[in-house]
């Protein structure tokens, strides 16, 4: 049944995708953006990224939208036109896909228990966070306690982001 | 139940295969449109791949969440979780901080296409 749900949401993911290719329309374009992110958080959610599934239904298909419809009203801006024509995209387009595509042959199935990716330090944090933190829940143990230098690192890069953007769209006196 | 067992055989693969495909169109609608807020959209398409990319291989069939309770015994691995929070969150500030400089070029410039821009900074030149 999760496989089931899985594919789905995979095929639905797809078309939408197919869709945001095809459409030049900027305001459809943005609406299609946030049906993405729902999917995409749905599709995290039936694979048991809780924290994560809820973390891109609020940032992705919320925060992302409205700057993205701030973004086109200031830009007042409706249609975008293709430019390339020629078949150079979609041949390296085809040739990165197919790359990648062989390179997974190699790797394991999806779901299975004893491969290398769950073998070691994930199922290590799954022992150690009652007895070392107190923290059930391990996403939010390992993010705040285990990696908490990491998630400083993280809050730097939005602070930076968040000057970028206000001396951007600061309007400077001229002289 | 059958159907469904032959269906995680045969596509055993198919997150990776829809991980290829988005990170594929992310790069084409980047490639292919001159307008800037479609390139913005195509990339963070590009880096919505990567969420699936990384979590996909932490998800063990009948495991649940990563919240350790006395009924549960199967949990998915919760490091690749932690790891797509930290670049959910850094995809929003990299995609707000690409809109504002879009926003500064259509004041400097009147536009937000790459083509028309250049051909305005060549007619100038001329």
């Amino acid at each position: 049944m999760e496989f089931f749900l899985n594919f789905i949401i995979l095929i639905f993911l797809s078309f939408i995708t197919i869709a945001i290719i095809k459409i030049n329309n900027l305001f459809s374009l943005i609406i299609l953006t946030g049906t993405y992110s729902f999917l995409m958080a749905s599709l995290l959610i039936v694979m048991d990224a809780v924290d994560v599934g809820m973390t891109e239904a609020a940032v992705g298909a919320g925060v992302s939208t409205v700057l993205l419809l701030s973004a086109l009203y200031l830009t007042e801006s409706k249609d975008s036109n293709r430019s390339n024509q020629n078949a150079m995209p979609i041949v390296l387009c085809l040739l990165v896909g197919g790359l990648l595509v062989y390179g997974t042959l190699g790797l394991p199935q999806y779901g299975l228990s004893d491969t290398p990716v769950n073998s070691y330090v994930g199922a290590l944090y799954l022992e150690r966070s009652i007895p070392e933190t107190t923290i059930p829940n391990v996403v939010t143990s390992v993010l705040a306690s285990y990696r908490g230098y990491d998630t400083l690192g993280e809050v730097t890069v939005i602070f930076t982001a968040g000057i970028g953007v206000l001396m951007l769209l600061k309007k400077f006196k001229q002289d | 139940m059958e159907f469904i067992n032959d269906l995680s055989i045969y596509f055993g693969r198919i997150n990776h295969w829809v991980t290829i495909f988005l990170i594929v169109s992310g790069l084409y609608i980047i490639i292919t449109n001159s307008n800037m807020i479609k390139k913005l959209i195509g990339l963070s398409i590009f880096q919505t791949s990567v969420y699936l990319l990384y979590v996909s291989p932490g998800k063990i069939i009948g495991g649940t969440a990563p919240i350790i309770s006395p009924q549960f015994e199967v949990y998915s691995n919760p490091l690749p979780h932690v790891l797509i929070l930290t670049a959910i969150v850094v995809g929003v500030a990299t995609l707000s901080l690409g809109l504002a400089l879009v926003v500064r070029i259509k004041e400097e410039f009147g536009s937000i296409d790459e083509e028309a821009i250049l051909m305005n900074s060549f007619e100038d030149q001329e």
